[in-house]
């Protein structure tokens, strides 16, 4: 809670297109916002209003055709791929809908892929990655292949693995869809808790307008534009 | 971070264990069959070499000749051949060496050369107690002989030192004394030449070669001379050896230097030689494509795979990891497969080619053997190995290429 008005993602002017066929479908069309730490903010919108596009834009999964994207004050727009590939890894964490955990891997290992890849040891990253699973209370499930735990417990996993590496910003895509009521309330009460606890700064992709409601902003989208900020 | 990507392709190895073990099992079946077809191959072409060199030395020589048209040669300044020719049409041919002696000590100086010894060449026919044969008659100095060929071993019956000791004695083919129900130590009657001569059977050879074993009998050079009325020249020359594969190279240059007709035993055997050849390359051909089918099944599987895996893909580069690492991932997967394939294939390959070895075979004919014949030539295996890199390699790198190129933005909006 140091510093809650930190500004720890700015998209300026952002437009984005995908050209299907030889047609070009504009799905960004000029979206500025911004995202401070210790915040949540969620994007609502209707299916295709381009939400999800706009969050793998700001998680440098996609480039956009113009505008800017300023991670913790640097433009990082035109950085390379390898530049943007370290910033994923280090000041950034995903969560998806469909939990996307590796099957073949423990809830652990899938948690520890993070720090592994940052440069840390084995032995190093699964203590780090038991802390982050017994906060969401996962320790008892830290060893069960990922394919074994349920749908909430998934992505509780895919939580931890988000903010193991401790990111200053966490993006996730309709991080709820494929959970029930309950399992969705726990997991945004558990999103809002983090970004309070550790000063991350947490956006949030989803449909549901009433969890929407709970989270510090709210940005709604249509038609790849802000209609609400 | 180190193996981290080794350690997720063993993951996913262990993950899609059926359609790894057909593979697995391809590429064991590949190399184990390459190196055992090819030790069966290379191990009977070895010891038909070994028998073509024990019986008839590495280089003969034999009629000298003398060129009617003459030699074309033309020289450079610094005094070195730049063109030659030599017309051996209309050349005139004088049968044997003309001069033993001589040539003997030409051929001292060639220091590839480990072994000579002078033959005489002729026809008799041997008469035993109930029955007669023709046969070629060889006659050597043992002590000479010994050094140019494995007469030493190929006896059977009888003994070496006998025959060496007694002037008057012969060394018969094993076919020759069957059929003349002949044993060591009885005498026989050679008729031809000038006359007919008794002579003690000192020993039985057997080479393995029918031709010879049912044709050839040696007797003491200074006996072929006097039987054959060829005191003074008709011999012909057995040459061995340091490294017999240099022959063809040898035989040259002795031909262009002592002006004899000079012949190697890869010349002397080429129709064998390219049979032997062509069933070794025709073996490696059909079994390299048993490795080619396993890495299809590879590149079946990891193409799968990618497609498969595309979300994992999308996760690994959404948690920094480089288009590299995901390639390296596939890469690593192949690489796992191809090196359990490589060591199991290996074991299986001597495993079987010892079982091979084992295996009662009777040949006789080009060679004489009673078993299978192997070589244990670890150029099989490395050929195998490299087979195997090569199609797996393949096999693993166009899908990893492939993975490497995933957009993981793309594949995680078309997954929702």
């Amino acid at each position: 809670m140091s510093n809650s008005q930190e500004i720890l993602l700015k998209a300026l002017e952002l437009h984005h297109s995908f050209v299907e066929g030889v047609r070009k479908n504009r799905v960004i069309k000029g979206v500025s916002l911004q995202v401070e730490a210790g915040e949540t903010t969620s994007v609502v919108g209707p299916s295709g209003c381009g939400k999800s596009t706009l969050l793998y834009l700001l998680g440098l999964l996609d480039r956009p055709e113009s505008g800017k994207i300023l991670l913790q004050g640097s433009d990082v727009t035109q950085s390379s791929d390898e530049t943007k590939t370290q910033l994923r890894n280090q000041s950034i964490g995903f969560i998806f809908q469909f939990h996307f955990l590796i099957k073949e891997l423990t809830a652990i290992e899938n948690v520890s892929l993070p720090l592994r890849k940052s440069g840390l040891n084995a032995e190093d990253s699964k203590e780090k990655s038991m802390l982050v699973l017994q906060q969401l209370g996962m320790e008892s499930k830290a060893t069960r292949s990922a394919n074994k735990l349920s749908g909430g417990e998934q992505q509780r996993v895919a939580i931890a693995r988000a903010m193991v590496n401790s990111p200053s910003l966490i993006l996730a895509d309709e991080p709820t869809g494929n959970l029930d009521s309950e399992n969705s309330h726990k997991v945004f009460d558990l999103l809002q808790e983090l970004a309070e606890r550790d000063n991350l700064g947490v956006l949030i992709v989803t449909h549901n307008t009433d969890l929407a409601l709970k989270t510090d902003n709210l940005i709604r989208m249509q038609d790849g534009l802000i209609v609400k900020d | 971070m180190k193996f981290l990507n080794l350690e997720l392709a063993w993951k996913y190895v262990l993950g899609r264990k059926r359609a790894m073990t057909m593979s697995l099992f391809g590429i064991v079946l590949g190399i184990a069959f390459f190196v055992i077809t090819q030790a069966q191959t290379s191990g009977f072409e070895a010891f038909f070499i070994r028998t073509i060199l024990g019986t008839n030395g590495a280089i003969r020589i034999s009629d000298r000749f003398q060129d009617m048209h003459g030699t074309v040669r033309m020289s450079s300044q610094d005094g070195r051949t730049k063109f030659l020719f030599n017309s051996r049409e209309g050349a005139r041919h004088t049968e044997g060496i003309s001069n033993p002696r001589l040539l003997r000590s030409a051929l001292k100086q060639f220091s590839e050369i480990s072994g000579i010894s002078e033959i005489l060449e002729g026809n008799a026919v041997i008469a035993g107690t109930s029955r007669s044969q023709n046969v070629e008659i060889h006659g050597i100095i043992p002590s000479e002989h010994v050094l140019v060929s494995d007469i030493e071993n190929q006896i059977i019956q009888g003994q070496l030192k006998t025959f060496e000791l007694e002037p008057m004695s012969i060394l018969l083919g094993n076919r020759i004394a069957q059929r003349l129900m002949l044993q060591t130590g009885e005498r026989v009657t050679l008729k031809g030449g000038t006359g007919n001569i008794r002579l003690r059977i000192a020993g039985i050879f057997e080479t393995g070669v029918s031709q010879i074993d049912k044709n050839r009998a040696y007797i003491h050079l200074s006996t072929a001379k006097s039987f054959l009325g060829k005191r003074f020249s008709g011999s012909i020359f057995q040459l061995s050896m340091f490294d017999p594969v240099k022959a063809p190279e040898i035989s040259a240059q002795i031909q262009e230097t002592t002006s004899h007709r000079v012949v190697s035993w890869q010349e002397r055997e080429q129709v064998w030689l390219d049979v032997f050849k062509a069933l070794r390359i025709s073996s490696a051909i059909t079994v390299s494509s048993i490795l080619l089918l396993s890495g299809l099944g590879i590149f079946n599987v990891f193409a799968i795979m990618v497609i498969e895996k595309t979300r994992d893909i999308a996760i690994l580069r959404s948690i920094g990891f480089k288009p590299s690492d995901v390639s390296a991932v596939f890469l690593w997967q192949g690489g796992i497969v191809l090196f359990i394939g490589i060591i199991l294939g290996t074991l299986v390959g001597i495993f079987s080619t010892y079982v091979i070895s084992s295996i009662p075979l009777r040949i006789r004919g080009i060679f004489s053997t009673d078993s299978f014949v192997v070589n244990w030539d670890p150029s099989h295996y490395l050929w195998a190995v490299l087979i195997a890199v090569i199609f797996v390699s393949i096999a693993s790198w166009i899908p990893a290429r492939r993975a490497a190129k995933i957009e993981p933005a793309k594949i995680i909006r078309e997954t929702l």
